[in-house]
């Protein structure tokens, strides 16, 4: 039962997912003394990040199994055991949230006015949910970060957010806690359904769950309970409402946190739960999802076309790109899995950069109405040269991150089903459309205010925040494959497994009506 | 040996006085009391099947600890309570106590 | 050193944007010229270099690194350098090197200095990258990167809401027709598994029919947009935007070929579908009338050369389309040369009147700018097809090739277009430099460029001369055609003999060239009270080519309004009216159901564990009854 693999010497899976939370505590001492908790909370991140890279130079990118493995029995009367463990996916996506976590720090230094020591806890805490989600290989702690992350969120919308905070804070919180409740449901009846006979403890171990196999019926209701889960957190069409009025509510760190990592955790799930433990029901339901995801595409990408405020454009952007997402994941093809993936860690970069962007925006012109800026790149070079970069990566220039993710996604798309694919890309061109039209109206065209020339360019601190983002986008797009090499094993592993069921062909349409046969 | 049905009949009777107790009785120690009743009712038949079980073997008895040490904690908290009330209010009526009212 | 050479030709342009765009504005700006133009001139003669192995019968195919794996999806950075990249080397280098020079005094002056000759260096990167990739996918990478430099440079006038506008615009139209390139290059991994060219066009012989048309065309919609051929032609008129130096570079010699080259290194693909081919050559001849028919009535002198810059990539088109690989790529060759000069030499004239535009405010000018005037008319005379010029060759192996191919309507239509172009391009000659000055303020402050700028006219006006000469003879068995034989060799039409029919088709185009000239000296010099009433007798169709066929505000009805619409429609009634209605609407359910339930709440304790009570004994009696 006790398992500890010796790759590095200490149990680097727990270190990296509680020494925020530890962080956090101690904030919670350093009351009154804003640069010590500040302090601490730049330490702690800086340090998560680093063990992180650590965990990426120490990763074996050359295999599937799972790595780091931590496995100690807990609640044993119940089957439940502490079991960490990652893989490639998890690896890279726990990168960016260290990342993300540790650039935050400098972006939100001075942008807090009251209970700025609850925030920085605040935050600290929800870094070990979102990291603990990416390392937990048992369902019941897969369910309890899940809520841990759920929890400083909605405070951090609620408390720290803008006019209209409760309202946003009362609906994320509602939105993703039916899902959580359907997934909870969905875990205990796997847990016992996947027993050997009725006296055995329930199983909540993933590796079990994963070679468990269930019947046809229940396999749809867990995978649709799950689903909705993850699909409430990417999100998708039509569960996506929560989105925008979260991040138009929430504080920029609030922001960059929620569009570049929480949404991700959304597509893990899918990734290491619905895919592996239901293959069946996910060829059946597949065609469904990519006709939602691509609605996803177009929709958002027409309704960012529209917005006023650039925080909701960019929110809205989100539901077009995470749509590419689960487009790339449920294509059930190497390519399309991988495609979806860069997609989740170039949005991750590159929607954080475009939030802390906003926000920075904001803290100078006091205004998120695209009508009121205009003409910006004068008085602003630096931050519109940042600003175009972002955008422009954003909606898929080659070169840069957005484009290798997109691209695979839509050519696993291609090959799973041609009108699917050709329906998608007008997403790209309405990417485009949305973002340069926006960029137009905020940085081209006559100066409103001549006061603005007063106001600096820009501040180190800025710098210090979006360059390291920059920087990845670039090496994403240039050279890919230092990440790619990370999600192959692990993407080959989830098609092997997915073979077996994908020997139908024909057209989607053919398809959709084969699935509903076997459904009802 | 006496039979296990009039240990049963005791801890019924008991019980049901205690239940009429707290629904009936206004002054809040009385209700407190009531409560203390209706947990030795428990008690009794507790024991009385620990007894008469085949495998009894004393699992009744320790149960009957249990919700001793439960009955004195309850009984301290209801009593502060009790305290609190009439330092708040002067009045020792269970009717007075309705902030929870919808 | 090949390789080398290679390496450095796009690296050392990449290089200088990247310092001078980091450190242009604090430490370069007024002298951010001298590392670009030395980058660039570098660049040029390692290029050259290339073109010279190239000749000597050198070829490089090189895999630097591997750039995406996913699954079965692979694709390298590497570089293939063949006779038809020397073609395009030759045009990119050159011309760039010349604008770039002529950008120093060019944009003196100007607030974002630095910045101007940074992206310059970009395009030159992309552009280079562009023509040297090995593969399809680098192809659409760096097309989308010279569409980039292209919006930022169309832009560069950023205060301005015209430029803006036109920056997205040029950048939206490109991306329709990525649209369609991105769909062919998955469908053409699909197919085949492969993106290299070398293993395309190995294996193109294997693509199904109906699937290899989809390809084409689904690549020739790329072309369209890059190259802005009707329907996608919209966004090159309004991207003259742009600094002049930019539209001589990007948007007349260098980028807008991107689409031609692609159909040329396609030429595997393409002769395998008629339709394909056809479909190329039906859109060339139409647009190259469709364009030079606007262009006979515009009156903004960097509008008419857009005009006449897509009317020409039509005649490319038309080439490829007819089978006449080696007479497109001739063709492209001597119209980036020319039509670099021209714009240039416009560039020259609006600096010299100090920014005007409108050739109706000019006139007269050809005493006081002397150079510009002679390179301006050796310019014009190249693209009329005057004989001896590069024009001339070019245009004239286009129609040979069409008219020998047995498309005698696409030579008709050709040649009119032909006519056409001879007469807009002098009517601008006569209404610029010629007659009495209309605007005297403008004419009095008139002044000849600063060398830097006159001389990269001279260096250009040379080749516009000759190199139809050195190039294209003799007919059909040209330098140009036995170097890029190698290319088109498996998709060569049966052999063609030069014989008398061929001179009396040159001499018709000769003609006709001639008498484009002689009715724009008629109508603008002998009777220059013509073209009005010319205008007023064909109202209609004057007033529909003046307005472009009101093409954009067709654009705007059908596409670009609805589309705000259905967003703005999807955003208010979907999702706030649907989606959070319904979500608003059940919380709200969910309150009122427990207002009616609030009474229950009295607060007493007793009368909850009263109702306790009775719901036990309720629960009793069923499980009694049921028992029972």
């Amino acid at each position: 039962m006790y398992e500890f693999q010796e790759q590095i010497g200490f149990p680097i899976l727990t270190v990296i997912t509680f020494l925020p939370a530890l962080g956090g505590l101690a904030v919670l001492f350093a009351r009154g003394k804003p640069n010590v908790y500040k302090g601490i909370t730049l330490a702690v991140t800086g340090v998560n990040f680093l063990l992180s890279l650590v965990l990426i130079q120490y990763f074996d990118r050359y295999t599937a199994t799972m790595q780091f493995v931590e496995k100690v029995p807990w609640i044993s009367s119940l089957g439940i055991s502490y079991h960490m463990a990652v893989d490639g996916i998890s690896v890279l996506l726990i990168m960016l949230t260290t990342l993300l976590s540790l650039i935050i720090v400098p972006a939100s230094w001075n942008y807090i006015k009251d209970r700025e020591l609850q925030f920085f806890a605040a935050f600290l805490f929800l870094e070990t949910g979102l990291i603990g989600v990416f390392c937990a290989r048992d369902l019941f702690m897969f369910y309890v970060f899940w809520e841990v992350m759920l929890i400083p969120m909605y405070f951090i919308i609620g408390v720290w957010g803008g006019p209209r905070r409760i309202y946003a804070a009362i609906k994320f919180f509602l939105f993703t806690f039916a899902g959580s409740l359907l997934m909870l449901i969905a875990i205990v009846a796997i847990a016992y359904l996947a027993r050997s006979n009725p006296f055995a403890t329930p199983v909540f171990d993933m590796d079990l769950l994963e070679n468990a196999t269930f019947s046809y019926q229940v396999q749809v209701l867990a995978f649709l309970a799950f689903f909705i889960a993850f699909a409430v957190k990417v999100p998708m069409w039509p569960l996506h409402t929560w989105l925008p009025d979260a991040h138009v509510e929430a504080p920029t760190a609030g922001s960059v946190i929620l569009a570049g990592v929480m949404l991700k955790v959304g597509g893990y799930g899918m990734l290491r739960l619905c895919i592996p433990l239901f293959p069946d029901a996910v060829v059946a339901i597949a065609p469904y999802i990519l006709v939602l995801s691509i609605i996803a595409i177009v929709y958002g990408a027409l309704v960012s076309l529209v917005q006023k405020d650039l925080k909701k454009l960019v929110a809205y952007s989100s539901v077009s790109h995470m749509g590419f997402v689960t487009a790339g994941i449920f294509a059930l093809n190497i390519v399309g899995i991988e495609g979806g993936i860069m997609v989740m860690f170039s949005h991750g970069l590159l929607t954080g950069a475009l939030f802390l962007m906003v926000g920075f925006l904001y803290e100078r012109l006091h205004t998120r109405e695209i009508s009121e800026m205009g003409g910006l790149a004068g008085p602003f070079p630096v931050m519109a040269a940042f600003f175009s970069f972002f955008a422009l990566a954003s909606l898929g220039l080659p070169g840069l991150s957005g484009f290798v993710g997109e691209f695979l996604s839509l050519v696993g798309l291609f090959t799973y089903s041609k009108p699917m694919a050709a329906v998608a890309s007008i997403g790209i061109i309405l990417a485009a459309a949305y973002l340069l039209w926006m960029y137009q109206r905020v940085m081209f065209t006559g100066l409103r205010d001549q006061k603005w020339y007063k106001v600096p360019d820009y501040s180190l601190r800025e710098i210090v925040s979006l360059a390291p983002l920059g920087i990845l986008a670039v090496w994403a797009g240039v050279y890919p494959n230092t990440f790619l090499q990370l999600i192959q094993p692990p993407a080959a592993r989830l098609t092997e497994k997915m073979a077996p069921y994908m020997a139908e062909s024909g057209s989607v349409v053919e398809r959709i009506f084969a699935s509903l046969g076997g459904l009802f | 040996m006496t039979p296990l049905q009039e240990y049963l009949a005791l801890s019924m009777a008991l019980f049901f006085i205690g239940t009429w107790g707290v629904v009936a009785r206004r002054n809040i120690i009385l209700v407190v009391m009531c409560i203390e009743l209706m947990l030795n009712a428990i008690n009794i038949a507790l024991v009385a099947f620990s007894n008469y079980s085949p495998i009894g073997g004393g699992r009744g008895e320790v149960f009957v600890f249990f919700v001793f040490a439960l009955a004195a904690a309850e009984a301290a908290i209801g009593l502060a309570i009790a305290i609190a009330m009439y330092r708040l209010k002067e009045k020792l009526s269970v009717d007075d106590l309705d902030e929870m009212k919808g | 050193m090949m390789k080398t050479a290679v390496l450095l030709i796009p690296l050392l342009p990449l290089a200088s944007f990247i310092i001078t765009g980091l450190f242009g504005k604090r430490y370069f700006k007024e002298k951010s010229q001298y590392l670009s133009v030395a980058a660039v001139a570098v660049s040029w003669l390692l290029s050259i270099y290339l073109i010279i192995q190239v000749e000597r019968g050198e070829e490089l195919s090189w895999q630097v690194y591997s750039w995406i794996a996913a699954g079965k999806f692979k694709v390298d950075i590497g570089f293939l350098v063949d006779q038809l990249t020397a073609v395009m080397l030759l045009v990119v280098s050159t011309v760039g090197f010349m604008v770039h020079v002529y950008s120093i005094g060019y944009m003196k002056g100007d607030g974002g200095y630095y910045r101007f000759f940074a992206y310059l260096n970009l395009f030159m990167f992309s552009m280079f990258m562009l023509i040297l990739g090995n593969n399809f996918l680098m192809l659409y990478v760096f097309w989308e990167a010279v569409g980039l430099c292209s919006y930022l440079l169309i832009s560069f006038w950023y205060t301005k809401q015209s430029a803006a506008n036109a920056g997205t615009k040029a950048f939206l139209v490109n991306r329709v027709g990525d649209f369609g390139f991105g769909l062919g290059i998955m469908l053409i991994f699909v197919t085949l598994g492969t993106l290299s060219y070398s293993g395309v066009f190995e294996n193109a012989g294997r693509i199904g029919s109906g699937t290899i048309t989809a390809i084409c065309l689904l690549l020739f919609m790329g072309a369209m947009g890059k190259s802005a051929q009707f329907p996608l032609h919209v966004w090159l008129p309004d991207a003259m935007e742009g600094p002049t130096p930019v539209s001589s570079l990007i948007h007349a010699a260098t980028m807008v070929n991107a689409g031609v080259y692609m159909v040329a290194r396609s030429s595997p693909l393409f002769h395998q579908s008629h339709t394909a081919m056809f479909v190329v050559a039906l859109v060339g001849t139409f647009t190259a009338i469709f364009a030079a028919s606007i262009g006979l009535v515009q009156n903004d002198i960097k509008k008419v050369l857009a005009y006449s810059t897509v009317s020409q990539l039509g005649y490319m088109f038309a080439a490829l389309g007819v089978g006449a690989w080696a007479a497109g790529m001739f063709h492209l060759v001597a119209h980036g040369f020319f039509k670099g000069l021209l714009f240039l030499c416009s560039g020259s004239v609006i600096h010299a009147v100090s920014g005007e535009q409108d050739m109706r405010k000019m006139g007269g000018l050809k005493n006081k700018i002397k150079i510009t005037y002679w390179t301006f008319v050796i310019g014009a005379l190249a693209i009329s097809g005057f004989p001896g010029l590069a024009g001339f060759w070019s245009k004239d192996s286009v129609l040979a090739g069409a008219f020998n191919g047995g498309y005698w309507y696409f030579w008709l239509v050709g040649l009119i277009a032909a006519f056409m172009t001879a007469f807009y391009m002098f009517r601008l000659i006569f209404m610029t430099f010629h007659g009495k000055p209309r605007d005297v303020e403008l004419y009095s402050h008139a002044h000849e460029s600063p060398r830097s700028m006159t001389i990269p006219l001279i260096v250009l006006a040379i080749p516009s001369v000759l190199i139809g000469l050195v190039l294209g003879l003799p007919p059909e068995d040209g330098h140009i055609d036995r170097f890029l034989e190698p290319v088109f060799e498996a998709v060569k039409g049966e052999a063609h003999h030069f014989g008398a029919l061929d001179v009396g088709l040159m001499a018709l185009s000769a003609g006709i060239g001639l008498a484009g000239i002689f009715l724009a000296w008629v109508f603008y010099i002998k009777r220059p009270e013509l073209p009005e009433k010319a205008g007023a007798h064909v109202g209609v169709l004057y007033k529909a080519a003046l307005n472009k066929y009101w093409i954009d505000e067709i654009y705007f009805a059908l596409f670009i309004n609805p589309v705000r619409a259905l967003g703005r429609g999807l955003w208010r009634w979907v999702d706030v009216g649907i989606i959070d209605g319904f979500v608003n609407g059940s919380a709200r359910f969910f309150r009122g159901v427990g207002m009616v339930l609030r009474p229950a709440q009295s607060g007493k304790i007793q009368a909850y564990m009263f109702s306790m009570l009775l719901g036990l004994l309720a629960l009793l009696l069923v499980y009694l009854a049921l028992t029972i």
